[in-house]
């Protein structure tokens, strides 16, 4: 009752606090160019048609480090950056496939090597500089510059040869590749077009490195993204300002995005975000767990939660296959020769209750797994993989198989011991951060019990951990988990190829340490270079049947993507990708004026 | 002296909690570290004494819970189906007092699990582990308090008997320690250990750390008793017949120390139990799935539990007779400290 009266008298002083500045609004909404000149080739966007006005406040996990796509490497200034930057070719969250964005169409010449991308005329960047070809040309030099860095660089070199780019004409580019490359014009999306009239002195100067910070004055920064700078208060917020330049439309033609300001507040944990949320301080949500989800879900007040389905998270179990052949320590070679053992992998992963992990760490709220490709990536799943159910008793004569057997014989809770007669005994590392994984090793720690295997969970930093599993190697299995930013069979090269730094049991070999991970590199290599779905599909298939065999990644789970928002904003359409919510920010509207106001 | 009966009325208190603790495997009625995955959060049950039908029983009664459907932990009493709590039931395999193996539980129930103070995440009961959880904390506390009462009696009886550079050194360095943040200190040294500590390793070396770090307050009170004790006539007397530095410690200077020591001690114990609690809540106790309690309350550092689940709090609540119970006896032990000093003051003035 109290509570109520308080958020009430919140809400007005609010109120009080917003009207000078929705006064403001409505006058920089008047200011608006109109002057759609004929040679502006804008795309009209269909779907639900909205109205002006308003702000949307998201939060964040923390401050973003850059707005410059040329550094930017973590999660947070790539989602902001999704915002105010634009690319060639774009792929659509909701279809998952490409659509023309800054070039208003695409050839590909039939050998697969040569791109011809057609620019959209007539556009401007957020500071109302024209976009042209040499903007293009200008960007994929800095992309490739190596004493540049920017994080694009490896995804344009292909076949070892970096892209070449040329200008056809004014408004045509044409990029020519080395080899045959498999993704054809998904490459395109992400890749931020910039504007060459600000960067190329800071450019020439090796400056670009200290440009586009968060600091950095709005006048040297531009994009072409629905947004643009307008202010930032360290440690608390970054306020976005609609781009009037920008190149979408609706339906009707007025020009997109609907929204005036948007503000991402940085919240550091995800329980504030959630307390957020409820109190009405943000109006969307996402990367939800599922039990914030369902202490959202039971009285949503105002807004809505939505379950989308599975994502393309996969969580699994991995054990240390690294070979540091003499250095390594003895009781390392004793533990490692269990899990080199394909039984031993076979074994775990039999008597690991998947099923389980679904109901207790993810409510329900997400389906097990078999393999890496998530049942979200319907085109590229294989879907003939066995699911085969958990087995304490196949487990058990797996294991008895490889040579191991039991103290006091097969009963309850003997020990498990091998050849030797040592007992078998490790350690799970886990992120003390994330919560749902480390349910999840408390859970597998369990089962193991049940077939005599003594098991230890040992939550550590996240940043230590990932130093042992990739730098110092100390360490016996670990669980962790993987985010697929597409839906290609390309998504995961770097887990899939032993010469690959998320290739976590054994990462980054100069030469693939066993048989089926050469043939897994060969085949990844060989569906790089083939143009067609089908033929692609069917390699990728036997690699995820190979992966299935060898079990070196014990997989586990996958959870659902839960997201909620305001009843009040409209064309509200989370996706499985990322950005899950604000990848349509520019259709993303309020639906009632005067609300947007008391905000 | 104020109230004899407080004094025996608290020790009544702990000595009852203290023995529940320490036999918990015959008064919990399931192993704490069983997980039963089709229970997760459920709430504590009720016992019944009058049943769906409106009849009376003698011996209470309790309906299983199901989960109502398309829900993950919202659960309906089972009134097709009651259960009558049993006593002296045989069930998990345990050892009482850590030898004495046995199966024998005080109560349950057949055909399905009563959980008195609901489940956790996965299904554990949370009263057995809140019971098995206070032998870890108990044990940590009494072990720690035991230590740091040692050190600080040897450390305070040489400091405060000999006086000198020797009294100088041991005091700075007591002052030292009482600076030191040992929070920061064990995380110092917890990442230096190996990664994988098991339970027992993880136990001794909270009691170790809990007990070297804290002597310096109780050392510096053994030595303002010590310091005022040898100058007494007595003692003087004594030592002029010629009596040892150690007989003369033992016999006359130390069991001055000693009412100093109990109060100490009924102070000190709840402090320990807390800061093992405290160690255990950030994650550098013993580890899951060894029940402890502070273990059993680091699931409400998630704000989803701590709205949701409202039983996860009852362990907390369950802690407070214990700790009031320390601090009753302290206080007891101190009235008594006081009342005997003025008994023997007057008794001096008298003479």
């Amino acid at each position: 009752m109290n509570c109520r009266r308080a958020k009430s008298v919140c809400c007005r002083l609010g109120f009080a606090l917003f009207l000078p500045l929705f006064a403001f609004l409505a006058q920089s909404a008047a200011a608006r160019p109109q002057q759609q000149t004929a040679k502006e080739e804008l795309l009209a966007l269909p779907g639900e048609v909205g109205h002006p006005g308003g702000r949307l406040v998201v939060a964040l996990r923390g401050e973003p480090k850059t707005l410059n796509p040329l550094i930017a490497a973590d999660t947070r200034s790539r989602e902001v950056i999704g915002v105010m930057q634009a690319d060639l070719i774009h792929i659509d969250r909701a279809t998952q496939l490409t659509e023309p964005a800054l070039a208003k169409s695409w050839k590909i010449s039939s050998d697969g090597l040569t791109y011809t991308l057609v620019l959209r005329q007539g556009i401007k960047f957020s500071d109302g500089q024209p976009l042209d070809a040499e903007d293009v040309l200008f960007t994929f030099r800095v992309y490739l510059d190596e004493n540049v860095h920017a994080p694009q660089r490896d995804l344009l070199i292909i076949g070892g040869k970096p892209i070449l780019v040329r200008k056809q004409d004014a408004e045509t580019v044409v990029f020519q590749l080395a080899k045959t490359y498999a993704v054809g014009e998904r490459l395109f999306d992400g890749l931020a077009v910039l504007p060459k009239h600000l960067l190329e002195k800071p450019y020439q100067e090796g400056k670009l490195g200290q440009i586009g910070t968060l600091t950095t004055a709005a006048n040297l920064w531009a994009g072409l993204g629905p947004f643009r700078m307008k202010e930032y208060v360290a440690g608390q917020r970054l306020v976005l300002e609609r781009n009037p330049y920008y190149w979408k439309t609706d339906a009707k033609g007025n020009r997109l995005p609907y929204l005036d300001e948007l503000v991402f507040l940085f919240v550091p944990n995800a329980d504030a975000q959630v307390l957020k949320f409820q109190s009405g301080e943000t109006d969307v949500i996402s990367q939800l767990g599922a039990e914030n989800f369902s202490v959202l879900s039971r009285q949503p007040h105002g807004y809505s939660m939505t379950d989308s389905g599975p994502g393309l998270e996969y969580n699994f179990l991995f054990f240390n296959l690294n070979d540091a052949g003499e250095k390594t320590p003895p009781e390392m070679q004793r533990k490692q020769k269990w899990f080199r053992e394909l039984q031993f992998r076979q074994a775990v992963s039999a008597a690991v209750d998947r099923e389980a992990i679904v109901r207790l760490v993810y409510q329900g709220r997400g389906v097990p797994l078999w393999g890496p490709v998530t049942p979200a990536d319907r085109r590229w799943i294989n879907s003939s993989i066995g699911h085969p159910a958990r087995s304490v008793a196949r487990a058990r004569a797996l294991l008895k198989e490889a040579g191991f057997s039991w103290t006091g014989g097969a009963s309850g809770d003997s020990a498990l011991i091998d050849a030797d007669g040592k007992p078998v005994e490790f350690s799970i590392l886990t992120s003390s951060s994330n919560a749902d994984r480390g349910k999840m090793a408390t859970l597998i720690q369990d089962d193991l019990k049940q077939l005599g295997m003594h098991v230890q969970v040992v939550p550590l930093e996240f940043r230590s951990l990932l130093e042992r599993v990739t730098q110092s190697k100390e360490y016996d299995a670990c669980v962790l988990g993987l985010v697929g930013f597409d839906t290609d069979a390309n998504a995961d090269l770097d887990m899939f190829l032993s010469t690959g730094g998320t290739h976590f049991w054994n990462p980054s070999q100069a030469h693939p340490a066993t048989a089926w991970e050469a043939e897994i590199d060969r085949l990844m290599e060989q569906q790089l270079a083939e143009p067609s779905y089908e033929h692609r599909k069917k390699i990728y298939d036997r690699v995820q049947e190979i992966l299935a065999e060898n079990q070196p990644m014990i997989f586990l789970a996958s959870p659902d993507i839960l997201v909620g928002a305001k009843n009040v904003i409209g064309n509200f359409h989370p996706a499985v990708l990322e950005p899950y919510i604000l990848w349509n920010v520019e259709q993303l509207y309020r639906k009632s004026a005067p609300e947007s106001a008391a905000r | 002296m104020k109230d004899p009966r407080s004094f025996k009325s608290w020790l009544i208190v702990l000595i009852v909690i203290h023995t529940v603790v320490a036999c918990a495997g015959f008064f919990a009625p399931y192993d704490p570290i069983e997980q039963d995955r089709k229970n997760p959060y459920v709430p504590p049950m009720r016992l019944h004494l009058v049943d769906a039908q409106g009849y009376f029983h003698m011996r209470p009664i309790v309906y299983p819970l199901k989960l109502r459907e398309g829900s993950f932990d919202e659960y309906e009493e089972d009134r097709a189906q009651p259960e009558p709590l049993k006593f002296f039931v045989s069930g998990a395999r345990y050892r009482l007092l850590g030898f004495l193996p046995s199966r024998l539980h005080l109560f349950g129930v057949e055909g399905s699990r009563i959980y008195l103070l609901g489940s956790d995440a996965y299904g554990r009961d949370q009263f057995s582990r809140l019971l098995f959880g206070g032998q870890v904390s108990l044990l940590a506390g009494l072990l720690g308090a035991g230590m740091t009462l040692i050190i600080g009696l040897c450390i305070g009886a040489i400091a405060g008997y000999y006086g000198g550079w020797r009294d100088d050194v041991l005091m700075r360095v007591a002052e030292l320690f009482l600076a030191l943040p040992w929070l920061y200190l064990l995380f110092a040294l917890r990442a230096f250990l190996p990664l994988a500590v098991n339970p027992l390793q993880a136990f001794f070396l909270i009691v170790v750390v809990i007990g070297a770090v804290a002597w310096a307050r109780p050392a510096r009170l053994i030595r303002a008793v010590v310091l005022s004790a040898k100058e007494r006539d007595f003692v003087r007397a004594a030592r002029g017949f010629g009596a040892t530095d150690l007989y003369l410690l033992r016999r006359h200077i130390l069991p001055e120390a000693m009412s100093v020591l109990l109060t100490q001690a009924a102070m000190l114990i709840p402090q320990y139990v807390l800061a093992e609690m405290t160690l255990s809540f950030l994650g550098l106790g013993v580890p899951e799935p060894v029940p402890s309690w502070g273990n059993l309350l680091s699931s409400l550092q998630q704000y989803s539990v701590l709205v949701s689940y409202w039983w996860m709090y009852l362990p907390a609540l369950a802690m407070v007779p214990f700790f009031l119970g320390y601090l009753g006896l302290a206080s007891a032990l101190q009235e008594r400290r006081e009342a005997y000093k003025i008994e023997r003051r007057s008794l001096g003035s008298l003479m």
